[in-house]
């Protein structure tokens, strides 16, 4: 069974909550005593009908107010997939609650709700998908209900998010029509809809094909800790472990350390005490080398004939987190892969608006929840890919050295500039 | 048996995690208590740091009100991987005042735990204990994230938590706080058992159906042990059944079951409708937010 990770966002009202409740309901993962805390507290607040939200809003201060306000995470799973939904706000003081959604998703899920049409803070969605690089994106047009079930308002709001869409990147887009709260078109195609001739959300969820998204071409192995048992067993065991971050590593090949640049072979690969033919990208792994080369954790193992950039100034896309503003005075820590270093922000050569994609080439700061374009120079140099070409040695986060806070995330576009 | 996709990724994930903080941390510590959660965490700290040894020792924070059996496991996984194992102990923080007893029938010491494990924590100076905390479980612990990070006073903040990216994970923290460290948040109670299906593991016998002595109370069945005082109008009654979770005897209900094997087991978890707190737990039954608040003061 395969694993999908999806992120959803959604305002207030988008009905977002209600349809994860709707699909973990018609996919029958909601347990009697779930759905019966959650009828007895709709009952006690006076709603008229199962306030399928309060499964998902899971902090008191969320189900007082009637909002998403952090990242959860929920689970299901039908007979051909399972699912992890990192459900999220989708307000624009969220901006770095999405992005962390966003982060670790196959697929993004977008709502819009029919009566309002394309708003600002679905185009902010595409946005973020795309710049996490969200490579599927399904758009719900939910509360088709309220507009009589009408094709031309599907139509209308299809044709203009495609439009918007074109400029962002995307390998596929999908609109389903829906009512999350009846649940028409979500597990069950609607007989609401007959005009709409696609899939239920659901089937598209269990069928999104998302095997391809994995980078099988560049091998890259981040050193993560360095295994010595020094027992009489292993007198002179030394094994690198760590999760391949992309390509293939297997017994035989010729690999390349960074940062000091050695060649050898690798003698095993290791699946956590077995010996297998192959490390594929994202299993956690141990290589024994042949040869035994001063090699530790933050170094980087990868072909001698692909090797990622290698450097100290680097441009990325950033995304601040912090109250306290992007300052480029401030030196902060780094966390690329699993190197450490500290680094400056050097320059900020833009704000981008992420409803209008305008470039604000004036901007001086970058404040919580703004999403900008900088130059960062580091104390050593980091072994790394291009965000677009690899997520695991194309990211990085930023740590205030001072409030021990995850400040900002970066996606890198390549050696600066 | 090879593992299905899902569950080796959920593994490579959890091992990721445990690495990073024996990379990162000066002294972590893994609680294990023999429940199934834990031993499925403990297991992939074995296998993470394979051919050598864990390298930190693992914690029990222990209410004296624990399943014999439970104990008994404990004490035989720690003696055969070759662990150091620390006991803190509730009986303790209550001999020495720090905690106080609930008095009555229902009495448990489920919430005294925190007092304890706050303590150990202090005491040993630990920047980073590992929790088989699950997000499934309950719907605080959906928001919780993989590094969490407490204050001095061991509190959760849910609405000042960091942003977690990618596989990107910060434990810098100050002197006195700590880090909760949940290498299995992204598991389920099914997860859970089919990987030890997979992974042949041994866990304790009351995990499955046998024969024992209940009473029936506040809609659970409740095992009749030296830990459970009767209420007047109870009368034990022989059941056939099991535990879906294990925690303090006196809080932790058993479900009836014929599932004597992990097959058996597998099957009736996929298609039973009640959650395993909804089912076992007397301690979230308080409120709406009773795992919310406890959470807050520093329960894991």
């Amino acid at each position: 069974m395969e694993l999908l990770r999806f992120a959803t966002a959604g305002s207030v009202d988008d009905g977002k909550s209600t349809l994860i409740g709707r699909l973990l309901l018609d996919s029958k993962q909601i347990f009697e005593d779930q759905l019966e805390a959650v009828e007895r507290s709709s009952r006690d607040r006076g709603f008229d009908y199962t306030n399928l939200a309060l499964l998902t809003d899971g902090l008191r201060a969320e189900r007082e107010q009637g909002i998403t306000i952090d990242v959860a995470y929920r689970y299901f799973a039908t007979p051909r997939r399972k699912f992890i939904i990192a459900d999220t706000p989708g307000h624009v003081h969220y901006t770095r609650n999405m992005v962390t959604g966003a982060s670790t998703a196959d697929l993004a899920l977008i709502l819009i709700d029919a009566r309002n049409g394309l708003r600002e803070q679905s185009r902010r969605h595409a946005v973020i998908a795309s710049l996490l690089r969200v490579k599927h994106l399904v758009v719900c047009i939910n509360k088709m209900d309220l507009v009589d079930y009408d094709e031309e308002v599907f139509n209308e709001v299809r044709d203009k998010f495609s439009k918007f869409a074109e400029r962002l990147e995307f390998s596929d887009l999908t609109f389903i029509p829906i009512s999350a709260l009846d649940g028409d078109n979500v597990v069950t195609h609607s007989q609401n809809m007959p005009w709409y001739g696609g899939a239920t959300l659901l089937w598209h969820l269990e069928n999104a094909y998302v095997a391809s998204d994995r980078n099988l071409i560049d091998p890259r192995f981040p050193v993560q800790y360095v295994i010595r048992p020094m027992s009489r067993s292993y007198p002179d065991y030394r094994g690198y472990a760590g999760r391949v971050a992309a390509g293939v590593f297997r017994p035989g090949d010729e690999v390349m350390c960074l940062p000091s640049g050695f060649t050898t072979t690798v003698q095993s690969v290791e699946a956590l005490g077995t010996p297998v033919d192959a490390g594929e990208p994202n299993l956690s792994v141990t290589l024994t080398l042949r040869d035994s080369l001063d090699i530790s954790r933050g170094d980087m193992i990868c072909r001698p004939g692909n090797r990622p950039y290698s450097g100290q100034d680097i441009d990325a896309m950033m995304c601040w987190f912090s109250e306290r503003p992007l300052s480029t005075s401030t030196t902060y820590a780094v966390k690329h892969t699993t190197r450490n270093v500290r680094g400056r922000i050097q320059s900020l050569r833009y704000r981008l608006d992420t409803e209008s994609l305008h470039r604000d080439e004036s901007a001086e700061h970058l404040v919580m929840n703004e999403i900008g374009r900088v130059t960062i120079r580091t104390t050593q140099p980091l072994f790394y890919d291009a965000y677009q070409r690899c997520r695991t040695t194309g990211s990085f986060i930023v740590v205030d050295e001072a409030t021990h806070e995850t400040v900002a995330c970066g996606m890198i576009l390549g050696p600066a500039t | 048996m090879t593992m299905t996709s899902n569950l080796a990724e959920l593994e490579a994930e959890a091992v990721y995690v445990i690495r990073e903080v024996a990379a990162e941390f000066e002294r972590p510590v893994m609680l294990f208590s023999g429940g199934k959660d834990s031993l499925v965490m403990l297991h992939l700290a074995v296998k993470a740091f394979c051919p050598a040894k864990v390298p930190f020792p693992v914690m029990h924070v222990d209410t004296g009100h624990n399943f014999d059996e439970v104990i008994d496991f404990r004490d035989r996984t720690v003696e055969r991987l070759g662990l150091q194992l620390i006991v803190a102990s509730v009986q303790d923080s209550i001999d020495h005042g720090t905690a106080i007893e609930e008095i009555g029938p229902r009495a448990s010491r489920n919430r005294l735990q925190t007092v304890t494990l706050l303590e150990a924590i202090a005491t040993n100076r630990f920047g980073a204990v590992f929790g088989g905390g699950r997000r499934d479980e309950e719907k605080a612990r959906a928001k919780e994230r993989f590094f969490s990070i407490r204050d001095e006073f061991g509190q959760w903040d849910p609405k000042n938590q960091r942003p977690e990216l990618w596989s990107l994970y910060n434990g810098r923290h100050r002197p006195g706080e700590h880090i909760r460290v949940f290498p299995i948040s992204n598991w389920t109670e099914l997860d859970i058992w089919q990987y030890i299906a997979d992974e042949n593991l041994e866990i304790p016998s009351i995990y499955y159906a046998h024969h024992r002595k209940v009473v029936h109370r506040d809609g659970m069945h409740l095992a009749v042990t030296r830990h459970l005082t009767l209420l007047p109008d109870e009368e034990p009654e022989e059941m056939l059944v099991r535990f879906r979770t294990v925690g303090d005897a006196t809080c932790t209900g058993a479900v009836e079951s014929c599932a004597m094997t992990v097959q058996k087991v597998i099957e009736e978890v996929a298609a039973s409708r009640v959650t395993e707190r909804g089912a076992t737990r007397a301690d979230d039954r308080f409120s709406e937010a009773a795992m919310e608040d406890r959470k807050k003061e520093g329960y894991f």
